[in-house]
């Protein structure tokens, strides 16, 4: 019994260690955002903010003078993450919407209706899965360029908008599960297929819609290469190409490690904020994602 | 983050509803006129965005083409320049040390984080923790890891020294693929835990009060039960890691750029500097061909090695 118990406490222990790891680059870069650039070198070790200041927020989010901003280590020019914030806010969102609602339309179609041709268009669908974006994405920035988007939304939207393969086969794998006679009701009282779609299926998907609205709203505001090739124009850039550019920067012979920090917490904060009110839901969705 | 979309794809299952034996073209034809509308804007997006593409992907690698002019073909000469391209074979090797570096550690720290979640708590709050890396975008873990593992101010090499050790030049030739390597184990360990410990718990108890009963130590029923079990949930959860490493991009973008010299100019990175610094997009649709083949080699590899589609539960 005693060596069961003291198994338990070193797998605790270990446990708090693998969390620790995980939580302290968080909080490194809270404590960084608050400090001085120009103190950090002298307090480099020390765990609370060196030389409390909201000069980085100040200077990330445009507030600041050019005198403050050098006075702290920043740069003179000014910069806006309330624009790249905008900006990474409207193209997940659309993409979210479209993708999700006209993945869902495929999905009904490939789950609910007879047809001919379904499982093989269907297969077709799922077989672009295992092609590496790479492979894609080169040919569809020519076609871009090719069409005139860059540097425009509809264009760091496009490829993503009417579906991806991985939406369509997760939301047919739901669509599959619902009980064919509550359909076969709506059915006999008439209702054609939109009217099925929109009232029945629908809301009886809510969960896992939700689910997948969110997974793709994560991976969307996460994307760096797609709208690094196409987005980089000031007036369309989203937050992680802004904090790629904001890094390659080294104002006064080193970057604004303040700013910096500043700037990542701020592209971060709305998936920390999204993760702790529909975390439980997030959580739940790996299992069905990655093994089934 | 292309990346993800990868390692989240699942498993293919085609088509499961039957369909019943046609009889009239109407029958045969089934909802085919409201199946077509349901369809259609997915539909045009894949042939848009999916199928023409990788069709023109094709056609451009065996082309001379710097996108201001059109292409013109040119046979297989951008795969036969591939041999002898130095910076290609440094990026395979550059890209496989990263990739073994990344899986092995990930892979260790992920089942034994799993194991412990599986048998200590089933918290939400400690789920969520460990989650909670992989939800933030490659570039702002990129940017944080670079601060702290800075050579001269970086808390990193701060408790380094203050153990009594030497600075480590983190992201100096010798140490940069190793840094990256562990950047992304530290992103991706919860996320294949959680992945690990969904299969941990398809697995029914009644196996372990078995194992317990003919008095099999806790090591050796990991390594004879739960191992061999989880099969089929580790080959799944290899393969998507595998394909997900192979495509590291952003960190480095956003840290090393390609350097020192050549030291983390992995296969993507390569490919889009060839693309979108040296406007040769035929050579880099060549090397984005041959990265295909490659991963779709090396998957279908590990799942014949790993008998991925059979399960040791079945029949017992």
């Amino acid at each position: 019994m005693g060596s069961i118990r003291w198994g338990r406490v070193a797998g605790w222990a270990v446990l708090v260690v693998v969390m620790l790891v995980t939580l302290f680059p968080f909080y490194w870069m809270l404590r960084t955002s608050f400090s001085n650039t120009r103190a950090l070198a002298g307090g480099a070790s020390d765990l609370l903010p060196v030389d409390f200041t909201l000069g980085a927020y100040r200077r990330v989010l445009g507030l600041s003078t050019t005198a403050e901003a050098i006075a702290e280590g920043g740069s003179s020019g000014t910069v806006s993450f309330w624009l790249y914030l905008r900006n990474s806010i409207v193209v997940s969102t659309v993409t979210t919407l479209g993708q999700v609602f006209f993945s869902s339309m495929a999905a009904y179609a490939f789950s609910r209706l007879r047809w001919p041709g379904r499982n093989a268009l269907f297969t077709v669908f799922v077989t672009a899965l295992m092609v590496p974006p790479i492979f894609t994405t080169l040919p569809n920035f020519v076609l871009v360029k090719d069409l005139g988007l860059l540097n425009t939304y509809l264009g760091i939207v496009l490829p993503h908008l009417l579906m991806t393969p991985f939406a369509v086969f997760f939301l047919r794998q739901f669509f599959l599960g619902i009980n064919a006679s509550v359909e076969e009701a709506a059915r006999i009282d008439g209702a054609g297929h939109v009217r099925t779609f929109f009232r029945i299926v629908l809301p009886m998907s809510k969960g896992p819609i939700a689910t997948l609205a969110i997974l793709t709203y994560i991976t969307s505001w996460n994307d760096y290469f797609w709208p690094l090739l196409v987005g980089k124009a000031e007036n369309v850039r989203v937050l992680t190409v802004a904090l790629g550019i904001f890094r390659s920067q080294t104002p006064q012979g080193s970057p604004d490690w303040a700013g910096l920090m500043a700037a990542t917490l701020f592209a971060a904060l709305p998936i920390m904020v999204l993760f702790a009110v529909l975390g439980r839901r997030v959580i739940d969705s790996i299992g069905y994602t990655g093994v089934k | 983050m292309t990346s993800d979309t990868v390692r989240a794809a699942p498993r293919a299952t085609p088509g499961t509803v039957p369909d019943p034996p046609p009889r009239s073209l109407r029958q045969r034809l089934g909802d085919l006129p409201v199946a077509i509308m349901f369809v259609l804007p997915a539909t045009i997006g894949f042939a848009v965005f999916y199928l023409w593409p990788a069709l023109r992907g094709a056609y451009l690698s065996l082309t001379k083409f710097n996108v201001l002019t059109p292409p013109t073909f040119i046979g297989l000469e951008n795969y036969e320049r591939l041999f002898g391209d130095r910076l290609f074979w440094n990026a395979l090797k550059v890209t496989a040390e990263y990739v073994v570096l990344n899986i092995v550690t990930q892979t260790v720290a992920a089942m034994l984080l799993a194991v412990l979640m599986y048998r200590l708590t089933k918290s939400m709050v400690v789920r969520g923790v460990v989650l909670l890396p992989y939800l933030v975008a490659n570039v702002v873990v990129a940017l944080v890891w670079y601060w702290m593992l800075d050579f001269q101010i970086g808390v990193v090499n701060n408790m380094i020294e203050w153990l009594g050790l030497d600075r480590v030049a983190f992201f100096g030739s010798d140490w940069a693929i190793p840094t990256i390597a562990g950047i992304n184990t530290w992103r991706h360990t919860g996320y294949t835990a959680l992945l690990i410990f969904a299969g941990l718990q398809m697995i029914p108890p009644s196996v372990y009060e078995a194992a317990s009963i003919d008095g099999a130590s806790e090591w050796k029923t990991f390594w004879r039960v739960t191992l061999p079990l989880l099969r089929p949930v580790m080959a799944l959860v290899m393969v998507l890691s595998v394909i997900g490493s192979f495509q590291v991009f952003d960190t480095i973008a956003v840290t090393t750029a390609g350097g020192p010299i050549n030291a983390t100019r992995v296969i993507y990175f390569y490919i889009y500097d060839m693309a979108f610094n040296r406007f040769n997009f035929g050579y880099a649709a060549a090397l984005s061909s041959v990265l295909f083949v490659l991963l779709a080699g090396i998957a279908y590899l590990q799942l014949r090695l790993s008998r991925a589609g059979e399960s040791d539960l079945r029949g017992s």
